[in-house]
């Protein structure tokens, strides 16, 4: 475990803009990892968001069956409950669900859509996010006030109605041709649309403050065109209130990504994540077969809890002011 | 003031121009209407009819203008899976929404400044820490989590509430209320606290972070030096003071708190407007989703717009700093 928790601190203790070399032992070596390992609580967030991880990417070779595949469910398998309860049964961990589907595999397959869907959200999202506060910070005049009143009256919206709207019309104009797969890429785009107000505002305050140092002024006057200055020279100095975002932000994601399975309008129960596995165990809750929704239930609970609490450290940790 | 004031409406009727026009193009471009309406072996010639007794041969910006006149006079065309007048299910589903949010606001108001007064003055003690504790599961948590985890408790296993729906409504004139009956407050229950906690744990933490700020300050030192009660200076003269950016939040809150009805009413099954907006993008039902985003929308500007005034009508340095920024 000790060695995913460095792994991990790593990521975010190196300075993505400056990787020269040497990059472990400055890494080793500076405030970031040094108030990670000051904080129990960080610690413990980031040894279960890398278990989570882990468990979702190789998830084929930790399952007893692959939930995706019916030939490979058997409905004398149905409803069993928990291995440690009277009635469980060997290979099925936490149960099995209606269909005979083994809760814990689901979970895992699950987790890593949900994953998936979260991680390309966010990068989505900042892509496009950071593209635009670029532009608008960067050009200012008639493209800043464009692009940032866009911003302004998006921001007055919550992001899970803008993602149930652009769910609702990317799937009026494909009508009958949405399946499973290009449900997927609608959910990246829904929450890709939902959250990149914040990476805009956040980059054009920075570029506002970045453009009027000198080696901005020096670049310009060798002749670099807009976009290298942009990309190469000041979007590199803006990265940690990025990195901050993009944290926060996959908690949000993946809890967008749920919602909208769970209102039964995200992915369907052939390609279940964990909101749609919640929404399908939510109905045999009656029949006092808790498992079904309990576990998927947990997992994500524990997944959103542990990456908002390396987010708030990370933010704490890159805040000069904090320190 | 005047000029600030015209030039926040102008704003505002901006926004709400702005979003006509996403309503609109979602009306008339995101599926053909026409299909949703004929059946599937109807000819071409009674298709060209029915699209001409809808007017969609009319060049768009006539078209665009037709729709925000119907719009303004709550007109917002026929539901295609339930047959009726989006406005006629609206209104009908508008009073069950409303209650909810501010059964839920008010929960959220009462108990987010009771806890975050009490966590800011015994910042030590266990239960403040615990306090703590629930707000920071209360921001992790989806929505739809914490309802089901109500329902397995006091629905399930201990039986005490019920589930789902409004329980038994009493009409008066065109508003339903479940409000004067027993099961009515009981199915209310529930979807409130479910609905109203994010609120609460945003408000206790900033009543909690404003009350530390307050109890710092020189007037409080000196209701101290003038041998006031503590309970005075406290809830007298700190509370009072903190109350103003809470019921701002608040305020500009119950916006989000109406959108975000969307879940809870699904989980619920709470016949609000939320519930029918689901329903909408569940079965692309365009001329709902159209008609739920424009009262939204409204709801949402007017309530900013009218916190933006008051703001500058309590606070008068705003508004020469608002004067000079523009």
């Amino acid at each position: 475990m000790s060695d995913a928790v460095v792994s991990n601190s790593d990521k975010q203790g190196a300075p993505p803009a400056h990787a020269a070399r040497g990059w472990l032992s400055r890494a080793l070596d500076s405030d970031v990892f040094y108030s990670f390992r000051r904080s129990k609580l960080t610690m413990v967030a980031a040894a279960i968001t890398v278990l989570f991880f882990l468990l979702a990417i190789f998830a084929s070779w930790l399952a007893v069956q692959n939930p995706f595949d019916p030939a490979q469910l058997q409905l004398m398998n149905s409803r069993i409950s928990p291995l440690w309860t009277a009635d469980g049964q060997s290979p099925f961990l936490l149960g099995t669900d209606e269909q005979g589907r083994d809760v814990f595999s689901a979970i895992l397959y699950g987790m890593r859509i949900s994953l998936a869907v979260g991680m390309a959200g966010v990068i989505f999202a900042g892509a496009l996010g950071i593209a635009l506060g670029l532009m608008a910070g960067y050009f200012g005049g008639a493209v800043d006030s464009v692009i940032m009143r866009i911003a302004d009256v998006q921001l007055t919206f919550p992001a899970i109605l803008i993602a149930l709207l652009v769910n609702g019309i990317a799937k009026s104009i494909l009508g009958n041709r949405l399946d499973a797969t290009s449900m997927l890429v609608v959910l990246v785009i829904s929450i890709g649309l939902s959250f990149w107000v914040g990476y805009a505002r956040t980059v054009r305050g920075s570029v506002m403050v970045e453009k009027n140092k000198d080696y901005v002024a020096a670049a310009q006057l060798i002749g670099l065109p807009a976009p290298v200055i942009m990309l190469r020279h000041v979007l590199p100095n803006t990265m940690g209130p990025i990195l901050v975002i993009a944290t926060i932000n996959l908690a949000l994601a993946i809890i967008t990504e749920a919602t909208l399975s769970f209102l039964g309008v995200g992915l369907p129960d052939t390609m279940p994540s964990l909101g749609t596995l919640i929404r399908i165990g939510n109905n045999y809750l009656f029949a006092g077969e808790w498992w079904i929704v309990a576990f998927p239930g947990f997992a994500l609970a524990a997944l959103i809890l542990s990456i908002n609490l390396l987010g708030d450290w990370l933010r704490d940790a890159l805040n000069p002011k904090l320190r | 003031m005047l000029a600030f004031t015209l030039r926040r409406a102008l704003q505002a009727i901006g926004v709400m121009f702005a979003v006509g026009i996403i309503a609109f193009s979602m009306f008339r471009f995101a599926g053909d209407p026409v299909n949703q309406i004929v059946s599937i072996d109807t000819s071409a010639a009674e298709r060209e009819a029915v699209r001409k007794s809808l007017g969609l041969d009319d060049p768009v910006p006539v078209q665009f203008v037709r729709y925000f006149g119907d719009a303004a006079q709550f007109k917002f065309g026929v539901s295609y899976q339930f047959r009726q007048p989006v406005s006629t299910l609206l209104m009908e589903r508008m009073p069950a929404t409303l209650e909810l949010a501010i059964c839920a606001t008010i929960f959220a108001m009462v108990f987010g400044i009771l806890m975050g007064v009490y966590s800011a003055l015994k910042r030590d003690t266990a239960l403040a820490k615990l306090f703590q504790a629930v707000s920071l599961i209360g921001i992790s948590l989806p929505t739809f989590l914490i309802g089901i985890l109500l329902i397995y408790l006091f629905a399930v296993t201990l039986g005490w509430l019920p589930s789902f729906g409004r329980g038994e409504v009493v009409k008066l004139g065109w508003w339903t209320t479940g409000l004067l009956t027993l099961s009515g407050l009981k199915a209310l229950i529930m979807p409130s606290i479910t609905l109203g906690l994010f609120q609460m744990t945003l408000i206790m933490r900033l009543v909690r972070a404003e009350m530390l700020e307050v109890l710092r300050t020189d007037y409080i030192r000196f209701a101290r030096a003038r041998g006031l009660t503590t309970r005075a200076i406290h809830f007298g003269h700190a509370l009072k003071n903190t109350l103003i950016p809470v019921i701002t939040v608040a305020g500009l809150q119950f916006g989000s708190v109406i959108a975000f009805s969307i879940i809870t009413e699904t989980v619920f099954q709470w016949p609000g407007m939320g519930l029918l907006f689901v329903q909408a993008v569940q079965n692309v039902d365009i001329p709902i989703m159209a008609a739920y985003l424009l009262m939204v929308s409204l709801i949402f500007v007017t309530i900013n717009l009218v916190v933006d005034i008051l703001y500058t009508v309590v606070d008068p340095r705003l508004r020469s700093t608002v004067g000079r920024a523009t």
